[in-house]
């Protein structure tokens, strides 16, 4: 990282999560994570799955609170979730379906920003247009395809104009071709607005496409294994972009090894 | 009529639209019980025959004596209904944000949903006397149960990611009830008011019923009790036809609800 001219927007010092599972037992899944965020980059989050890499985004959106350490955004400990720090889900159900595509995004405005209908819905059209969907302004979620309601998703929580927008594999149930479109139609938008990206993938092509860094995560329970520094890497037919893949992917296949060994240690214990 | 698995190319030749073969039906019905009437030589005091039953259903309905009994039976429902769904969504709604009011559900739904409204009725009769005040609380009683059940069910199945959207918007917790938890859970919410409408009609004139003469001014229950004390079946038929035309009504207004919502929003498939 290091690089003093740019301010951290988003701080993790030491921190580690567990689930609890009924009274007793819990589950580490982050351990000791220590990482920060400039303001306007994108950062991708990639890692073994089932790592831990959406509890990681959950800590930063304030879903999930951190058992040691401490999450800050701009300098403040992270107590709850807040618009500031905009979601976009996997989950195409992430919309309302009792509300029209420009009706889910007026309310938003409405309930966060306390914009009156008109000035809502004039701001709700920009982002519609922004991200593609202006034509489905009027349709129900349910009449549109995956694609659609990821773009109306992200139009949304563009709306908020947010500090952060916090991505957990937004593009992961989509076909290949609508994913490749979105990947660069994301990055034309990032280069319109400014916002700053944290997203979770498990696709190394769009962590190193998408990211400036990208911090990779060891096995369950997660640690920073290394943080790579891909911002030179946008052109897909370069060679650091061959390199990074080639990296990240070495990276990744030695974590299933660990992963294999680590299922397999525990049952010569118990004998 | 038959749902098959997979819609073949393959067509039959001819059928009759549905509400043609549903007339036809029930001019056969009308035909066959006109002939038994006529020809079987029965007594006119215990059975009456359809065209006798039309003209008493044309003169109570010219005299007042029907229009009136239709109000104040609707009244009495729609005012117990009114009530029942209040408390019923307040139930739910405390249910879902406290652990007290979840056992609170649980231990009234237990003891009370098994009774019958209609055996509480000598209570209310002591309570609130021979009034409309007494069918009202066994309405109420009955509606309760169902209404306050299934929007608990409805508002503990609403998925994580749309849990996670009303946290981010960082709603109140009366915007998450009426906003969120509210629509998202109204098929649940619709079967409940279906229960509680069947329930609730059929309770009504079961009660006009109990209160026989007493009243004067009475719901429909009471002007079939009526019609029994004077000896006319006609009367008798005209009210239970009415009861049953209302029952296929109110059916189709829920029909009307459910198609400009949960089909509209694609919760619930058209039929």
């Amino acid at each position: 990282m290091g690089q003093p001219d740019k301010e951290p927007i988003v701080q993790l010092s030491h921190v580690s999560l567990a689930y609890q599972h009924g009274h007793a037992q819990s589950a580490t899944i982050l351990e000791d994570v220590t990482l920060s965020i400039q303001r306007g980059e994108k950062f991708m989050i990639i890692g073994p799955s089932g790592c831990g890499k959406t509890t990681l985004i959950k800590a930063i959106g304030g879903f999930l609170k951190a058992r040691q350490g401490e999450v800050t955004v701009n300098g403040v400990p992270v107590k709850k979730p807040g618009p500031d720090r905009a979601f976009v889900f996997q989950d195409f159900e992430q919309l309302f379906a009792w509300r029209t595509v420009l009706d889910n995004i007026v309310y938003a405005l409405q309930v966060t920003k306390h914009l009156p209908r008109r000035q809502a819905i004039d701001k709700a059209s920009f982002y519609l247009e922004l991200v593609d969907v202006a034509a489905a302004a009027d349709k129900y979620p349910h009449m549109l395809s995956g694609g659609m309601k990821q773009r109306a998703a992200l139009a949304r929580a563009l709306a908020l104009e947010p500090d952060i927008l916090l991505m957990d594999e937004p593009f992961g149930a989509l076909d290949a071709i609508t994913r490749n479109q979105l990947q660069l139609e994301l990055n034309t938008i990032w280069r319109r607005t400014g916002v700053t990206i944290v997203l979770v993938t498990h696709s190394i092509q769009e962590a190193v496409f998408l990211g400036h860094h990208v911090l990779v995560l060891s096995s369950s329970p997660a640690r920073v294994l290394e943080i790579v520094d891909t911002s030179q890497a946008e052109d897909l037919d370069s060679p650091a972009f061959t390199a990074h893949s080639l990296h990240l992917q070495s990276l990744l296949v030695r974590q299933d090894k660990d992963l294999i060994r680590e299922q397999v240690v525990p049952l010569s214990i118990v004998q | 009529m038959s749902v098959p698995l997979f819609r073949t190319a393959e067509k039959r030749t001819f059928t009759f639209p549905g509400w043609l073969r549903y007339i036809l039906i029930g001019a056969i019905f009308l035909i066959a019980w006109q002939l038994y009437v006529s020809l079987s030589g029965v007594s006119q005091l215990l059975i009456a025959s359809p065209l006798a039953t039309l003209q008493a259903l044309i003169a109570d309905f010219a005299n007042g004596q029907l229009p009136s009994a239709i109000l104040v039976s609707l009244q009495n429902l729609a005012i117990g209904m009114g009530i029942g769904i209040v408390t019923g969504l307040i139930l739910a709604s405390l249910s879902t944000f406290s652990r007290f009011g979840r056992d609170l559900l649980t231990v009234l739904t237990a003891v009370f949903s098994p009774l019958p409204g209609i055996a509480i009725l000598p209570l209310t009769m002591l309570w609130f006397g021979l009034s409309s005040s007494a069918i009202i609380f066994v309405v109420v009683f009955g509606s309760v149960w169902p209404i306050s059940a299934n929007t608990d069910t409805g508002f503990r199945t609403i998925g994580t990611t749309t849990r996670m959207v009303a946290l981010n918007l960082g709603l109140t917790r009366l915007q998450t009830v009426r906003d969120i938890f509210l629509p998202a859970a109204l098929p649940h919410i619709l079967s409940g008011l279906r229960l509680a409408w069947a329930f609730g009609w059929r309770t009504v004139v079961g009660a006009e019923i109990v209160f026989g003469v007493a009243g004067s001014n009475g719901g429909l229950g009471w002007y079939i009790n009526n019609a029994r004390y004077f000896l006319n079946p006609p009367a008798i038929f005209a009210g239970l036809v009415v009861i049953s035309l209302l029952g296929v009504l109110l059916d189709t207004l829920f029909q009307f609800i459910e198609q400009q919502t949960i089909v509209k929003w694609g919760m619930k498939q058209a039929q």
